[in-house]
């Protein structure tokens, strides 16, 4: 029977839960990494055993780790003595050198200064479609870096934070991450990532040039709301069959684009707040999107405290709340961005971690929901593998 | 031969239980020591120093002898027990955060 294998990121560790396809008996194993802050886990497409995460703290920096047994076992790429060698003898231990390529320079400071580029940690991890070696990170400050070694060693795809809006970009209050990252599978020149608080941007070339995508974003608190870049974009989510229809989850506003982000439209409709931080779209219905409505940018927390799933059957504008399952009074948790995911099974399984350190499934598209377990340290990400 | 105490979270990264010992060619310095341990180690590297500075990592502080030389230009000599084993040189994680 196929199962599911759901990779949870926290702030003191990494959790793996596993079921079966009835999604209804876990296994939990965690944590792995205890003690620190495991930003995002992501499995490969191309092998479900390669499994990368995030290993980041303040006192100690960025480790990349990498599993090749499903989350059991994990190293660090190209530190043991069978790995690559540099003119010491020594292993490189690269994996986690994200080094900038030239002269970094400096973007927008929160104060309107400018404020020299520094890697801070790396956001989020984007396995490719062709090998398992190959995989993409998002960082803080925001670049996009790629790996053909898995994870051994990283090279900048500085095109885009050479963009000549660069020294415009400003961080959100989290920090100025690009935390999204998206491959066409109809096209591997094609990649769209999304930076808080710049934007989302495209390229056509497979990173090497990159165009802001942001016509038709209105951000009104910022000095030109209608500007090429400076929107505090959360989110970007796309379904592999329709790689030219994006939906976005904006520092308010839910936005729709069905030109690869040329243009956006806004299709938060009914939502009781269209302030959020995920949106994913269902496995098998491409215009089936979920939403995790929060009050505000200032009170980051379910309305009423009541914590809702919102899903819209029609790419947006009509939304209905799901709430079977999940709490309806006095809670105040947050969903964050990379906190929310859907597998592949035949009933589209949904799943989203909390600040309060819960897991949510839903096995029937998210007409019901069931902790998984309840008590983690607060989620900073999840996502699924669909095992056969 | 050097003795190098390390904090919990590296210590876990290394996969080494208790102290560190380290064989130093050359100059017996911080630096050199740093370098010895994270060639001997290379999950450590960035971890202590940053990578793009190569220097201490602000929540890093550096212990020897029951002085903080966190602060001392990393090519100083180290202290004669460091250098012969007498005394461990500690690597600490600050403790703040909660």
């Amino acid at each position: 029977m196929s199962g599911v294998r759901v990779l949870v990121g926290t702030r003191k560790g990494a959790f793996i839960l596993t079921s079966d396809g009835k999604r209804k008996d876990w296994k939990i194993d965690g944590p792995h990494f205890a003690g620190w802050e495991i930003y995002h886990v992501k499995g490969s497409p191309a092998d479900q055993n390669r499994i990368y995460a995030s290993q980041t703290s303040d006192w100690f920096g960025q480790i990349v780790q990498r599993s090749d047994d499903g989350g059991k076992t994990w190293n660090t790429p190209g530190t043991s003595l069978d790995h690559i060698r540099g003119a010491d003898g020594f292993p490189t231990g690269k994996s986690n050198d994200f080094r900038y390529d030239g002269v970094p320079g400096t973007h927008q400071w929160y104060d309107g200064t400018q404020h020299p580029w520094e890697f801070k940690r790396v956001w989020h991890f984007e396995p490719a479609l062709d090998s398992p070696d190959h995989v993409y990170a998002g960082v803080e400050d925001a670049a996009l870096f790629e790996s053909t070694d898995g994870g051994a060693s990283w090279r900048e795809r500085s095109g885009l934070r050479k963009h000549d809006t660069g020294a415009k970009w400003q961080p959100g209050a989290g920090g100025m991450c690009l935390h999204s990252i998206l491959l066409d599978p109809t096209n591997e020149k094609r990649i769209f990532v999304a930076i808080s608080a710049a934007g989302a941007f495209r390229s056509d070339d497979g990173g090497e040039t990159w165009k802001p995508i942001n016509r038709g974003l209105h951000s009104q608190y910022i000095p030109d709301p209608n500007a090429e870049v400076g929107h505090c974009v959360h989110r970007i989510a796309m379904h592999p069959a329709r790689p030219n229809t994006l939906f976005m989850q904006k520092h308010w506003d839910v936005m729709r684009s069905d030109n690869a982000g040329d243009s956006w439209r806004e299709v938060s409709g009914n939502l009781p707040s269209d302030f959020g931080f995920p949106i994913d779209v269902h496995t098998h219905e491409p215009e089936t999107i979920y939403v995790v409505p929060i009050t505000s940018d200032s009170e980051h927390f379910p309305p009423d405290g009541k914590l809702r799933v919102y899903r819209s059957r029609t790419g947006g504008n009509d939304w209905e709340e799901l709430t079977r399952g999940l709490p309806q009074r006095d809670c105040y948790v947050n969903v964050l961005r990379d906190a929310m995911c859907v597998d592949s099974l035949d009933s589209c399984g949904i799943y989203f971690g909390t600040t309060g350190g819960q897991i949510y499934a839903s096995a029937d598209n998210g007409d019901t929901w069931n902790a998984i377990v309840r008590d983690l340290p607060a989620v900073l990400s999840v996502e699924v593998q669909t095992l056969p | 031969m050097i003795r190098v105490v390390l904090p919990h979270h590296l210590r876990t990264l290394a996969k080494v239980d208790g102290e560190v010992q380290l064989e130093l060619n050359g100059s017996a310095t911080v630096q050199s020591l740093l370098d010895a341990l994270e060639s001997k180690y290379p999950s450590l590297r960035g971890t202590i120093r940053d990578r793009a500075r190569q220097q201490r990592r602000p929540l890093v502080r550096f212990f020897a002898c029951g002085e903080d030389i966190s602060h001392e230009p990393l090519h100083a000599p180290l202290p004669d027990a460091i250098v012969n084993g007498a005394e461990p040189f500690f690597v600490i994680g600050a403790i703040a955060g909660g």
